[in-house]
């Protein structure tokens, strides 16, 4: 083997080229480039350390040594050498170590096996080999070829052959095909005559005979084995085996509780195994924990026998009719007048029988079925609801992979399943009661990582409920998340909010169009509800109002943050619910002093609409006369009316710290500005400079030096023309709505 | 929009959070409760001593003999839909057809033979808390002997009862289509329990989870079993304490004579006939500082995964072997208690 071909999971960085610039690597790694007959140090090394933390220059220096340990049994013997015995023993204590550890690579096992048989080396050494013939992935299918094609030659004795044979039972998962393999079926079937031989041969076609495979003349052959040799398990599995692909060629009755048919064969690699089967598991993402809970203790024996976390479709035809005495079960099974979900396949189907459908026997199942879901939804049938209330509950807490240590291997299946639990709520558009329950257990131990975008959308669906009583349960827990987190988690937090809120939002206006007006305590309820939704947004703005200061006034969350108050501030209109909330000041200034265009224009528009909503809700008052528990306050009104005047002073009338904003006039010398009172208008706000300045280029391309302040008069309400032409369309709006005048009356 | 600008009413009173669920629905009120349970401490600070039960006198002993000293695996069950008393033995049959079909699926071995088991349902009259708990009953596979000479009573194979003790206050009612029994133990192979669960999953709508007990719960049984009063020990009373280190972990036991453990238990306990918080902690507390100064090791560093008395013995992994006799259904009230906050 060339020293290029190497398949180890050495770290590609540690790979030097032979020669000069192995000064990357350690010295340990270097000396034995130098010196190849003396890797003594190398091999001792691997034996003092048997499982741990290599350095990669040892992986390396392992790896060289492998190589040359290789080369050396691929060559033979040398029969002149002196220390013939040393240098063998070095090398094969190589070759042991590396596979015990790492495993290796197919073209190693290839040589390997093609030297353990070919009888090159005794039989003590050619033992040794093959014992420790481990792959790191797989075996190919050749390698077992070549290697069966020395048994015909005859040059290994009786015990290498027994070994090999377990050998191969042992890895036959790991072999990468068996087409050719099964091929010499017929050999393997000669090799029954020998005695030693028989019962790994046995085990072996155990797991390789295919239907064709059984013929009549090797059932006549086994029998007579039996009848020689007695009725010896191993014989007796093959025959079960024989009988079950073809039952007519065997009469002779097999005795039928015998569990262990084969003595475990593969005892000698049980621990290689292992780390085979982890290794082509792919890297563990979670690495074992030394842990208090109670959980780790326990073998996870989740899955009994299904295949899927979600039951299967099968309706519950022997539950209920064969409790009655008097029915028998084909009765059940041939009764009229309930439709069977199996027929179930369209949605006029699903109204026509909706009245005598018959449930599933689980109804955990009915999460995959669509139709189903839509009648899950519409029915009140109270049994219904809690069977699928119990199932859901209990399996998001078998199934939450951070309940349980050692269980991020079921990470990718947990997330599915939340997947599937989301898009059926997102169907119904209507939140599971077990899923907030469940996120009431397991929000607490949440690490905000695992599941996250699942997680957060579970908490945007969460049924309507009272927000002070959800608070200590829910979002309580997810603020400390909240502030310890990256700026991405907070955005995202911030969008699942928007969401709940808008669901919720959702829920109360279909709500209140269904129930009865009069006399009914949906009065208060209403007054309730309302005032839980306005909890809930004064929470969020003072989770928005925080997490600015923590992130430095970042535009990024700011516009998440924009986002959520766009909601908010159409409530009235869009939802037809009596809810005006403003923002913070912390977020109405942060956005107002943005350096983002975009931020600034998203503002205006949501003033433009909270300006709409409230004065829809003061035309109702008004017709209304009589005074309803849902009339805003006068301070709501108070502060819309202080924010928009420090928004007018500030981009129109340049009087930015009179009303709104109010700044001593002192300290505003001291800051030595002189012209600071058009400074955060239209034009010269930090955030609009830019297109001002764009605006006069296109005007007057040729103008060298541009003079902002010469936009005033016409040439305002031309700027102004030329931001709306940008897109600003909050801007236009906002201005159209709560500025009367074309341009500013100073500047007329 | 006129439809919620209502006449005057109290709008303080809307405030409150029990308004929000006038005309709630079962579903609501069960969210209730969870909330109450997840926002308070689960267990209550103070439970009986076991006491012997007068129900327990009708149950027949030759059935209570199944029970003790085997071990059996614990699960938490959630109710199961349309269950009836009256049709055990149809589910016999059902249960029986469900097994062969199982074990000879996919299986190459076993082909064509007959199996030769038997399901048996039957009650366990008797054993519950109160009279408003459900009936417990017992499932039993036996193998029938294929010799009719031999002993006709067949060999057990797996042995697996549902009860529900004192349940009743603690679960939140449920409709009459359901059965309640939280608590499901299982003694035989795992492989056994998967196909029966499996079918109770399928047939009654029902859904198993295995029931770990931790160390918190494993001090209670410790304090409330010793506090029981015995004619005659069978067993030290025997704690074990597990140390995770690598690559092995380190077990810890500490055995002590069930008299002393009794007398450790008097001199700390106060309250007659009743078992506190305060009492549990003072009671591990001595266990551990006597420990420590005998061999400087701080007990209360590690876990505790198993207790064993001469009232029963529980592992943490949710196992558990009951010796005595008399106490036996206020040892099932406290893992009723256990699998009944599994599940709601």
């Amino acid at each position: 083997m060339s020293p290029q071909k190497r398949f180890k999971n050495v770290q590609a960085q540690n790979r030097t080229s032979q020669g000069s610039s192995s000064f990357q690597t350690t010295l340990s790694a270097w000396k034995v480039k130098q010196d190849p007959s003396n890797s003594k140090n190398i091999s001792k090394h691997g034996q003092n350390n048997p499982v741990g933390d290599y350095e990669h220059a040892d992986d390396q220096a392992e790896e060289d040594a492998l190589q040359m340990a290789v080369g050396y049994f691929e060559k033979g013997p040398i029969k002149a050498s002196q220390n013939k015995d040393k240098t063998l023993e070095k090398h094969l204590k190589t070759v042991e170590n590396v596979a015990w550890k790492n495993g290796l690579a197919s073209e190693e096992i290839d040589i390997l096996l093609n030297i353990a048989l070919s009888g090159k080396f005794g039989n003590a050494v050619n033992t040794r080999i093959l014992k420790c013939i481990i792959p790191a992935t797989v075996i190919s299918e050749d390698s077992v070829v070549k290697a069966v094609s020395w048994l015909c030659v005859g040059k290994c004795s009786g015990s290498t052959k027994v070994l090999f044979y377990r050998w191969l039972v042992a890895m036959f998962d790991f072999i990468d095909r068996k087409e050719q393999i099964n091929l010499l079926y017929g050999f393997f079937f000669a090799s029954l005559q020998d005695d030693a031989l028989c019962p790994y041969v046995c085990h072996l076609l155990y797991l390789l005979t295919k239907k064709e495979n059984v013929k009549p003349f090797r059932v006549r052959k086994l029998l007579d084995l039996q009848a020689k040799m007695g009725m010896q398990p191993h014989l007796q599995a093959l025959l079960s085996l024989y009988k079950f692909f073809a039952p007519a060629l065997i009469s002779v009755s097999l005795p039928v509780r015998k569990k262990i048919y084969f003595k475990n064969s593969e005892n000698l690699w049980k621990t290689a195994l292992l780390a085979v089967k982890q290794r082509n598991r792919g890297p563990s993402p979670e690495p074992l924990k030394l842990m208090l809970g109670p959980a780790n203790v326990r073998p996870l024996k989740r899955k009994w026998n299904s295949l899927s976390v979600i039951p299967v479709l099968n309706s519950s035809s022997y539950t209920k009719e064969c409790g009655k005495k008097e029915m028998s079960l084909s009765d059940c099974l041939n009764r009229s007048g309930s439709f069977p979900l199996e027929q179930l396949q369209s949605f006029p189907q699903l109204l026509q029988n909706i009245h005598c459908l018959e449930l599933p026997s689980q109804m955990g199942s009915v999460l995959n079925n669509s139709l189903l879901l839509h009648y899950i939804n519409c029915v009140r049938d109270e049994p219904v609801l809690l069977r699928f209330y119990y199932w859901l509950s209990q399996t998001l807490q078998e199934e939450c992979i951070w309940y349980k240590v050692n269980n991020y291997e079921h990470g990718k299946e947990f997330t599915n399943f939340l997947d599937t639990i989301i898009r059926a709520e997102c169907f119904l558009q209507e939140g599971f009661y077990s899923c907030e329950a469940f996120l009431y257990k397991s929000l607490p131990l949440w690490d905000g990582l695992c599941c996250r975008s699942q997680f957060l959308q579970l908490v945007s669906w969460i049924p309507f409920s009272s927000f002070s009583e959800v608070k200590p349960l829910l979002f309580d827990h997810l603020a400390q998340l909240f502030f310890t987190s990256t700026i991405y988690f907070k955005c995202s937090v911030l969008q699942s909010l928007k969401e709940l809120l808008q669901n919720w939002l959702l829920w109360l206006s279909m709500d209140i169009h269904m129930k009865p007006v009069t006399n009914s305590p949906l009065e208060t309820t209403l007054g309730g509800s309302m005032n839980s939704v306005s909890k809930l947004i004064h929470y969020v703005g003072w989770l928005s109002t925080t997490a600015m200061r923590l992130e430095s006034n970042s535009t990024f969350l700011l516009h998440f943050i924009l986002d959520f108050y766009e909601k908010v501030c159409d409530i009235y209109i869009n939802y037809n619910l009596p809810l005006v909330v403003l923002f913070p000041p912390g977020i109405f200034y942060s956005a107002l002093l943005s350096l983002d265009t975009s931020i600034l224009n998203q503002l205006c528009f949501i003033m433009h609409r909270y300006r709409k909503n409230l004065t829809a809700a003061k035309k109702n008052e008004l017709v209304q006369k009589t005074k309803s528990e849902f009339n805003f306050s006068s301070k709501t009104y108070q502060e819309f009316n202080h924010y928009l005047t420090s928004m007018v002073g500030c981009l129109w009338t340049s009087k930015p710290f009179g009303k709104g904003i109010y700044v001593d006039p002192e300290i505003l010398e001291k800051t030595g500005v002189a012209e600071y009172k058009n400074s955060l208008n239209v034009v010269h706000h930090p955030s609009f400079l830019s297109y001002a300045v764009s605006f006069l280029l296109q005007e007057s391309p040729e103008e060298r030096t541009v003079n902002v302040s010469s936009i005033r008069g016409k040439k305002w309400s031309w700027y102004l023309d030329y931001l709306f032409s940008q897109g600003l369309q909050g801007l236009k709006l906002f201005i159209r709505s709560s500025v009367h005048h074309p341009f500013p009356e100073q500047r007329a | 929009m006129d439809s919620y600008n209502a006449p005057e009413s109290t709008p303080s009173a809307s405030s409150r959070p029990e308004d929000y669920f006038i005309g709630a629905t079962p579903l609501q009120k069960r969210l209730e409760s969870v909330r109450k349970q997840s926002s308070f401490i689960p267990t209550p600070p103070r439970r009986k001593i076991p006491q012997c039960s007068q129900l327990q006198e009708d149950v027949d002993p030759q059935k209570v003999a199944l029970l003790l000293h085997k071990q059996w695996t614990l699960y938490s069950l959630t109710p199961l839909y349309k269950f009836s008393y009256s049709n055990l033995k149809e589910y016999s049959r059902l249960l029986n057809a469900f097994i062969v079909a199982e074990k000879q699926k996919g299986l190459a071995v076993e082909v064509g033979e007959d199996f030769n088991i038997k399901v048996i349902f039957s009650t366990l009259l008797g054993m519950k808390g109160t009279q408003r708990d459900p009936e417990a009953f017992l499932v039993q596979i036996v193998s029938k002997s294929q010799l009719p000479s031999e002993n006709r009573e067949g060999k057990v194979l797996w042995t697996g009862w549902f009860c529900c003790i004192f349940g009743d206050s603690l679960l939140e009612t449920v409709s009459e289509d359901f059965t309640s029994l939280p608590l499901f133990l299982a003694n035989g192979a795992e492989s056994n329990t998967a196909i029966i669960g499996t079918w109770f999953q399928k047939t009654f709508d029902c859904y198993f989870s295995p029931l770990a007990i931790n160390a918190f719960n494993l001090s209670w049984m410790a304090a409330m079993w010793t506090a029981c009063k015995m004619d005659h020990y069978v067993a030290t009373t025997e704690f074990l304490w597990s140390v995770p280190c690598s690559p092995q972990s380190l077990d810890i036991s500490f055995a002590i004579h069930p008299e002393d453990a009794k007398a450790l238990w008097d001199s700390v306990h106060k309250t007659p006939g009743e078992v506190t918080q305060e009492e549990v902690d003072l009671f591990m507390d001595c266990l551990y500082s006597h420990f420590h100064r005998h061999f400087k090791i701080h007990l209360s560093a590690t876990r505790l995964v198993r207790v064993s008395t001469s009232v029963a013995s529980a592992h943490t992994d949710g196992k558990i072997k009951i010796l005595c006799h008399k106490y036996l259904i206020g040892v099932l009230a406290y893992l009723t208690e256990l699998a009944i906050f599994q599940i709601e």
